[in-house]
């Protein structure tokens, strides 16, 4: 079972590259179970449109 | 500074507009004379910066995130200078960003598991909610402030990932560090972005129960 240490790791990553099939389902798995992890995932989302909005922003 | 106005002559239109790169590298020499203390050594520092800079520049539809991207490069520049004159051993220069086991240790417990005050919230239930954020001119101020803390690395790695969108292969090729260490830099800085973004913009906009 993923601990929220590895999980969010793979979350991260799951933006950088495609994951394998079983850290895909490992997360899936702990997602599941974990309303932090929940959150951190929905977030990551959020800060890369920010990041990027921010990147477009005129001053 | 012949080379520097030939520069600024040749960076695309965008960043052409009146005084505003000889305003930018007027700012970028005065924070680098500050840290190295030597004319040369800053007038330098600000022309590599600048050049690593306008590289990338058609990345950049705004002017803000191309001040913060600048002034990411031009900080690295200047620790190399300072390492270089061995005012500060390379391992010490580093240490902020290699070193956070223990920032890690923070935000997880011996088990993995985020302790109660670290664990993320759900920013669409705060009153500063994401949709409003983005339409706040006080929250890119945070956002500014956010980027600003994080270490010169991770700072770095996450504007080349984020800002200008360049792969992690990519990443890896140009900032000189392996591929495994770029998810660990994008982690950590993502990890810390949050932390800040939730401290100083979401939590703030909690409502009352």
């Amino acid at each position: 079972m993923l601990k929220c240490r590895e999980a969010t790791q793979l979350v991260s990553q799951s933006q950088d590259r495609p994951l394998k099939m079983g850290e895909r389902v490992a997360v899936r798995m702990h997602l599941v179970i974990c309303v932090a992890c929940r959150n951190f995932e929905k977030q990551m989302a959020t800060l890369r449109s920010t990041a990027r909005a921010f990147a477009r922003k005129r001053e | 500074m012949n080379a520097t106005k030939e520069l600024i002559a040749s960076a695309p239109s965008g960043f052409q507009e009146p005084g505003f790169l000889a305003d930018l590298r007027l700012q970028m020499v005065k924070f680098a004379a500050l840290q190295l203390s030597d004319p040369h050594a800053a007038e330098d520092a600000v022309q590599e910066a600048l050049v690593g800079a306008l590289k990338n520049e058609r990345s950049f539809g705004g002017r803000a995130a191309f001040k913060t991207w600048v002034f990411a490069i031009l900080k690295h520049k200047i620790a190399d200078a300072l390492r270089r004159r061995q005012r500060i051993p390379e391992a010490l220069a580093v240490s902020r960003d290699d070193e956070d086991g223990e920032e890690m240790a923070a935000l997880f417990d011996e088990t993995g598991h985020w302790r109660d005050a670290e664990a993320p919230e759900n920013w669409s239930a705060s009153a500063n909610d994401p949709e409003h954020a983005l339409r706040s001119s006080e929250f890119w101020l945070v956002f500014e402030t956010c980027l600003d803390r994080l270490p010169v690395k991770q700072a770095r790695v996450f504007m080349m990932r984020e800002f200008v969108e360049l792969e992690v292969e990519e990443i890896c090729a140009s900032a000189e560090v392996s591929l495994s260490n770029v998810h660990v830099l994008l982690h950590r800085a993502r990890l810390r972005l949050r932390e800040c973004l939730e401290n100083r913009w979401f939590a703030a906009g909690e409502l009352p129960c």
